[in-house]
């Protein structure tokens, strides 16, 4: 991961701020920095999220590809991750350095949607036992800022809320061969239910206090940090620890109220901007990259 | 309560110049051609072809009698001799330090340059040699001049006064280099209860003003103690009003970071990143400033 070096006296700064409530930008511990959503980017995908959350940039895009259904669950169709960590984010990125993290964040979002009640599957089955719709969710890290995973998480939620995949139909021939139609109208698609998609929060334990959201400098002076995956209704589903240092039963479970609590608040503003970049419908002024 | 505020990107829009003073600045990116009078002499930035005076960097041109040159919006910090720099320690070598300064080599702090402990005045010996990693190690912030560039353009620094040497608890903000405006002093208690270093190199260091000036300290003891709520909030509040103004390309120097906190306070502290606040902010700072000049 992205790392800047501090002297003592910079984390001792940063430590005691944070007991007192008052990080380095003004921020609270259970504070945000301003997130920027943008979905539709990327034309040739179908669906697709751009989030920037201070100076970490993410870039998600989805495809959906017709495939074969998994042996042991055949009539549900499944989704493929794939991180590419770019160099443009940072040097140590360069080459085969991301590879490490990359796979990191991709295991941790497969565990995060491991769960049966977060994206509905048997939605994206069209042919028990031979056809189904494959989603590969791609994220592309273009800027590292700090908090990854929630950012990430954002977005992957953004680009599924934002797929768009066509609807298709299975007519059987008298021989008994299946053939698949494609409607005409290009807007005739079924959308993924997103409402239990969860989020990503991460907690970092940071003196006797844990924050929410930290910059690079705070994750510097932070040896342990919590990643917990909280849905809109405040539900758990996966947890993870990193770091080196260690965390008594008592933080955990501090961090673990902390997170649903945060959670929460955080599906509330994601829902609240999709519906009103929904709303806006084609009248939208899209930015891009070149804004 | 957590606060989370998600908002659409907006594209920015540009800024109308403010009244300009002699007139629009001429832009030029790099392969532009300045002026094709040989007359001239060629300052940094430029670069002779074919009788054109090209530009090698992607900034305004300014002239000063037969001299031009280009001054780029960023770029790496280039050093001069006298220049006030915050550096960090990257690594430890044999009788001298490298510190890391935002420039394309690093900066280099030979041994010789630095006041001894009790401000002795001899030949340094192995011992102090072996106890470089005592004063100064990496990840440590310290405060230079700048003693001589060499001839590849790394930078040798000095920290032969009292007012130099480590630093310790307060925040550091990097901003491009050309963003801080060449003034006599650069070191500055502002009245509102911090103090500020904006080094040349665009590293800027804030901290909280010190209770009495320790003649003998020159960097050799840190302040451990923690730092009263009521300067973190004006260190906080410092930092994002230098974030603003660096946002909105000001140059930043004494007078328009006061006017920008004067400007700050009916926010709250974490409110001046959001960017309408910041727009706000940074408007009234300027007409401050145009008030001030005309």
């Amino acid at each position: 991961m992205a790392s800047v070096v501090l002297s003592e006296a910079e984390k001792l700064y940063i430590v005691h701020g944070v007991q007192e409530d008052l990080r380095v930008d003004g921020r609270g511990c259970e504070d945000y920095r301003c997130v920027e959503v943008e979905t539709d980017v990327v034309s040739n995908t179908s669906g697709s999220a751009r989030v920037k959350l201070g100076h970490t940039d993410i870039l998600v895009g989805v495809k959906a590809e017709m495939g074969t259904p998994k042996l042991e669950k055949p009539d549900e169709g499944y989704l493929e991750f794939f991180v590419d960590c770019s160099a443009n984010a940072t040097p140590e990125f360069e080459g085969r350095g991301g590879e490490e993290l990359g796979t990191e964040i991709a295991n941790t979002l497969y565990r995060v949607f491991s769960s049966e009640s977060s994206v509905d599957l048997k939605s994206l089955c069209i042919n028990p036992r031979e056809h189904c719709w494959v989603v590969y969710v791609d994220v592309l890290l273009l800027e590292c800022g700090g908090n990854l995973f929630d950012a990430i998480s954002i977005a992957v939620k953004a680009a599924l809320f934002n797929t768009r995949i066509p609807k298709v139909r299975v007519l059987e021939d008298e021989e008994g061969s299946k053939e698949i139609e494609l409607s005409d109208d290009p807007y005739d698609c079924i959308r993924l239910n997103v409402v239990d998609v969860p989020c990503i929060v991460t907690l970092s334990k940071i003196g006797y206090r844990h924050v929410v959201d930290a910059t690079l400098q705070e994750e510097a002076c932070s040896l342990a940090s919590l990643l917990i995956s909280v849905t809109s209704k405040g539900a758990l589903t996966s947890m993870k620890k990193v770091g080196k240092g260690s965390l008594d039963p008592e933080s955990i479970f501090e961090m673990m109220e902390t997170g649903k609590r945060v959670g929460k608040s955080l599906h509330i503003a994601l829902q609240k901007i999709l519906d009103e970049e929904e709303s806006l419908g084609t009248s939208r002024q899209k930015v891009g990259f070149l804004g | 309560m957590a606060e989370i505020t998600m908002r659409l990107p907006v594209a920015p829009k540009a800024v109308a110049p403010s009244a300009p003073r002699g007139g629009e600045k001429h832009l030029v990116a790099p392969g532009d051609t300045i002026t094709t009078d040989t007359g001239y002499m060629r300052g940094h930035g430029t670069y002779v072809d074919e009788e054109k005076l090209i530009a090698s960097v992607a900034g305004a041109v300014e002239r000063v009698n037969k001299l031009v040159c280009v001054k780029a919006l960023k770029t790496r910090y280039n050093g001069e001799v006298g220049d006030i720099v915050v550096g960090r320690i990257t690594e430890v070598q044999q009788k001298r330090w490298k510190v890391e300064t935002n420039s394309r080599l690093d900066s280099v702090l030979l041994l010789s340059s630095v006041n001894l402990p009790g401000g002795e005045l001899r030949r340094r010996s192995a011992e102090d040699e072996l106890a470089m990693r005592d004063y100064l190690q990496e990840g440590d912030l310290i405060s230079a001049e700048v003693q001589s560039v060499f001839s590849d353009g790394a930078v040798s620094l000095h920290t032969r006064s009292l007012k130099y040497g480590k630093l310790g608890q307060g925040v550091l903000v990097q901003v491009s280099p050309s963003l801080v405006k060449r003034q006599k002093t650069h070191f500055h208690d502002l009245p509102c209860g911090a103090s500020v270093i904006l080094g040349n190199n665009g590293f800027i260091w804030i901290y909280p003003t010190p209770e009495q000036k320790d003649e003998e300290a020159g960097g050799f003891t840190t302040n451990l103690e923690p730092v009263p709520l009521s300067d973190r909030e004006v260190i906080s509040r410092l930092r994002n009003c230098i974030v603003a103004l660096v946002t909105q390309k000001l140059m930043l120097f004494d007078t328009s970071i006061l006017y920008c906190y004067e400007a700050s306070l009916p926010h709250q502290i974490k409110d001046i990143l959001k960017p309408e606040v910041m727009e706000e902010i940074v408007l009234e700072t300027r007409q401050k400033l145009l008030d001030l000049e005309g």
